[in-house]
């Protein structure tokens, strides 16, 4: 049977060149994934709105002023390290709710890419709210400034950046494990709660908590000193709470199959 | 192009696709027909590479699927349509794509024109689609990347009469270009209009598969008359076997000229005289929908 449908210019057959997708280009696209849909679009917006409030708050209601770039950089981030992390395992989950892996796993069948480039696109959203945190806080400095505003040791700059790293990571390895979105963000939100209350109601999980508790070890980054002791305390809490849950979210996302 | 051997997938005991083997070639539609929970999705899941099989291998464009470079570029897919993230506009979803397949971005306008999604509607959120237009988008989607393949999961779903008629002439002239396509779908009429080859399966397995044509033909001629006594025994004497159709009708093992003469040669005035074709894969495609064994004598 043939039917005459207005016939457009379709090339049925293409002779495209059919090289691999370089990881890059599937980093870009899942940067851009997590910020085209309406909830990433409003937790973008949400983190920005937040950030700046702080910095305003905190340059404006200082009864004198006493900051400094460090100090003020600290606060400034939280919103971001607290909320971006919820990108983070929306972008692996939400693949699995919405079923667009469907559609993702069909056009990159190589499942440990599209799962690299989703743990890339996590580093690089967080370098870039760093990067705004940045702009916001050099912004305020001039309310905000203490005797010296300008000092930020080449430390803390490492550190407060590091700190949203290894928050944004988190929600990565978490959705990863969990792939429900639901349950890896409960997760995320009441682990660092039942930590502090475990470790107050019992003793002996007091000096555990110490080496894993990732909110406790995670804030040493912002604090101005941090000892080898405490590095120590940031990796092993790293290691239990994002290496190891990537690694078996790893292989199971690898094995699980796509419906 | 699209070679399928043996495939299998059991899940615990459950056997869901059973030793399926088929090829789809250039230049032809295969319909992949049979009833819900047959094992049509797990078959073509198998063949993308999104299950895998505990048995046997499909092959696209002479690779396994999953490691095919770049697969866009090679098929498109279509396995459903609902299968997009609701809070992102139709629009985005082909971008995304299009930035992954590497094709201009204007070849997102060109395929929002081609499926007829307008301007308006490409800007609004999938949640907002219709099941209609989502096939709409998911068919702009797997021709994004100017395949040579299509594998689509029940495409007509969803879609209304004139949606169905503009898909068939679609993927018709993607064939005749040299496209090969597999569709999948639980109505045979859908089917039937546009695929030159058909696989029918039930309960996981291979029932029929050929040519359409071929397939269609094993019913023999339909024919009704007014007397259909006076008609039967007239073909008996011919020596033609018979088979009561509905309606009052019988099936005739034989060419259409043999039962015009046979009834002219009777005096008996025909109401009626057509190939059976459709019946005979209806009442088999029936069957399997109910749980029945296939009817013999079919192409295996």
């Amino acid at each position: 049977m043939t039917v005459t449908a207005p016939v457009r210019d379709i090339p049925a057959v293409a002779t495209a060149s059919h090289s691999p997708i370089p990881l890059w280009r599937l980093t870009a696209v899942e940067l851009r994934k997590m910020a085209d849909t309406r909830s990433g679009a409003w937790l973008l917006g949400v983190v920005g709105l937040l950030a700046v409030a702080v910095v305003t708050v905190l340059s404006l209601t200082a009864d004198a002023p006493q900051f400094d770039f460090g100090g003020l950089l600290g606060p400034t981030v939280l919103p971001a390290a607290v909320l971006l992390p919820v990108l983070g395992v929306l972008s692996v989950t939400s693949e699995w709710s919405q079923r667009t892996t469907l559609t993702t796993y069909a056009l990159v069948p190589r499942r440990m890419r599209v799962a690299a480039a989703k743990v890339l696109a996590a580093l690089a959203l967080a370098v870039l709210a760093y990067a705004a945190c940045l702009a916001a806080t050099a912004a305020a400095l001039p309310f905000a400034g203490g005797p010296d505003p300008w000092h930020l040791p080449a430390a803390a700059l490492g550190k407060a950046g590091l700190f949203l790293v290894v928050n944004v990571l988190l929600g990565v390895a978490f959705g990863m494990l969990l792939l429900n979105s639901a349950l890896a963000i409960v997760l995320y939100f009441v682990l660092p709660i039942a930590w502090s209350i475990l470790g107050e109601m019992v003793t002996a999980l007091a000096r555990p908590a110490q080496w894993l508790d990732l909110s406790v070890t995670s804030g040493l980054l912002l604090e101005p000193v941090m000892t080898g002791r405490d590095w120590a305390r940031l990796g092993t809490s790293v290691a239990v709470w994002i290496v190891v849950p990537l690694v078996l979210g790893l292989i199971r996302v690898s094995r699980r199959e796509v419906k | 192009m699209i070679e399928v051997a043996h495939l299998t997938k059991r899940y615990g005991a459950q056997t869901a696709v059973d030793d399926v083997s088929f090829r789809c070639t250039p230049g032809t539609v295969t319909g992949f027909l049979g009833p819900n929970g047959a094992g049509k999705s797990t078959t073509m899941r198998m063949i993308c590479g999104l299950t895998p099989p505990t048995g046997g291998h499909a092959t696209v464009a002479g690779r396994p699927y999953r490691q095919l470079p770049n697969p866009g570029r090679e098929v498109g897919i279509l396995l459903d349509a609902s299968a997009q993230h609701p809070g992102r506009t139709g629009r985005e979803t082909l971008t995304l794509a299009a930035q992954l397949l590497r094709v201009p971005t204007g070849r997102v306008c060109e395929l929002l024109a081609r499926v007829d999604l307008p301007a308006a509607a490409a800007r609004k959120r999938v949640g907002d689609y219709s099941l209609g237009m989502r096939q709409r988008l998911g068919l702009a989607q797997a021709l994004l990347g100017e395949p040579r393949a299509l594998i689509l999961d029940e495409p007509a779903n969803g879609l209304d009469p004139e949606g169905i008629f503009w898909m068939r002439g679609l993927l018709r002239d993607f064939a005749d270009r040299g496209g090969t396509v597999l569709l999948s779908s639980h109505l045979l009429r859908e089917v039937e209009a546009v695929a030159d080859r058909l696989v029918m399966i039930g309960n996981g397995r291979v029932v029929a598969q050929g040519a359409k044509d071929e397939l269609l033909s094993g019913a023999g001629m339909r024919v009704r008359t007014l007397d259909p006594a006076a008609l039967q025994a007239a073909l008996a004497t011919a020596g033609l076997a018979t088979a009561p159709a509905d309606g009052g009708a019988l099936l005739v093992d034989a060419e259409a000229e043999a039962v015009g003469r046979a009834a002219a040669a009777a005096g008996v005035v025909l109401l009626e005289l057509q190939p059976g074709r459709a019946r005979g894969l209806e009442e088999m495609f029936l069957s399997l929908t109910n749980g029945a064994t296939a009817p013999e004598g079919t192409a295996r």
